[in-house]
């Protein structure tokens, strides 16, 4: 199973993901922004940062990088494809998934282990967890309210693609708590949380059990390999 | 050469962090009477040769698709400096 992970002009947890993919089992493939090929990659992983200084909006000029012309293509066929915070914002403004990101409603930039509900286990990047299971991630965003028209936000919740949700504390405004959500397909999903920081005992969140224990996060990408190899 | 201004704005409906900061900061500064500041942004496009319809039409395009997300955005002007007044707002 061969994961690709995007390096845009920017980008800073490129190597994050590609560690939380090889503690998974794949195998991490870097794709590069600027090239038209995606190395026959079985998933794409659109990782966090701030990708063009986030000039004009974020995610927005890596959103029309030569190689999301290929990975909107291979999504519209059924490609895993996860974003992650910036990887988010990228998704919405390449249309792949709905809504926007704006700026967190108080203003300022947010960083915290975050707790989250997964609402929905049936994307390819949520199936090795419980229905309604509660999980914590870090979160560090300053544009992280997630927005959409009152119709979109109806159909997602009714269609069940309001994939994660903030639990407890909503840390930037987002409608509805909104933390992650899928296309109709489910094989695409974005989350402004940063699984990839999750995946290894000693250096994830705190956990009753143990400090930096948390590796919540591995499962999003064990899920990856399980749609693929399923 | 001339210059055609692109005008966004956040939409209405959305809360404007940086506005609500630069509000803020004018009532302590004493200057009470402004309620409420939106903040948005300008893009000046200097055009390569003249400005017809042709061109108006694509930078209407290029706004729409590239310079403004009208899921959080709109554009709210599109306008044509000619040489003489841009050289004369500089």
């Amino acid at each position: 199973m061969r994961v690709g992970v995007v390096t845009f002009p920017g980008s800073l947890d490129e190597r994050d993901a590609q560690r939380g993919i090889r503690l998974a089992g794949g195998e991490a493939v870097a794709l590069w922004h600027g090239d038209h090929d995606l190395q026959g990659v079985d998933a794409v992983v659109l990782p966090g940062g701030f990708s063009y200084g986030d000039y004009l909006r974020c995610g927005a000029i890596a959103a029309r990088s030569p190689i999301m012309t290929e990975i909107a293509a291979a999504a519209g066929k059924g490609l895993p494809v996860l974003g992650i915070c910036n990887g988010f914002q990228m998704l919405t403004e390449a249309r792949l998934l709905p809504g926007g990101l704006i700026r967190n409603e108080k203003g300022s930039f947010v960083c915290r282990d975050q707790r989250l509900r997964v609402e929905s286990t049936s994307t390819q990047w949520t199936n090795a967890f419980e229905q309604g299971e509660e999980i914590t991630i870090p979160l560090k965003n300053g544009e992280g309210g997630y927005i959409a028209d009152a119709e979109t936000i109806k159909r997602l919740e009714g269609e069940g693609r309001v994939t994660f949700r903030y639990l407890g504390y909503n840390p930037n405004g987002s409608i509805d708590d909104i933390a992650g959500v899928s296309n109709e397909r489910g094989n695409v999903v974005g989350l402004m949380p940063h699984p990839e920081h999750a995946v290894e005992p000693g250096f994830g969140p705190d956990t009753t059990a143990a400090m930096r224990s948390g590796i919540d996060g591995l499962r999003i990408f064990q899920s990856a390999l399980e749609s693929v190899l399923a | 050469m001339p210059i055609i201004v692109v005008e966004v704005m956040p939409k209405a409906e959305l809360l404007d962090p940086q506005g609500k900061a630069v509000a803020g900061a004018l009532t302590r500064l004493g200057k009470p009477r402004y309620s409420a500041v939106r903040i948005g942004k300008r893009f000046e496009l200097t055009v390569d040769g003249p400005v017809d319809d042709a061109v108006l039409a694509e930078v209407q395009e290029i706004a729409d698709s590239l310079l403004s997300n009208s899921v959080i955005e709109d554009v709210v002007g599109i306008t044509v400096l000619d040489e003489v007044a841009a050289g004369a707002a500089q």
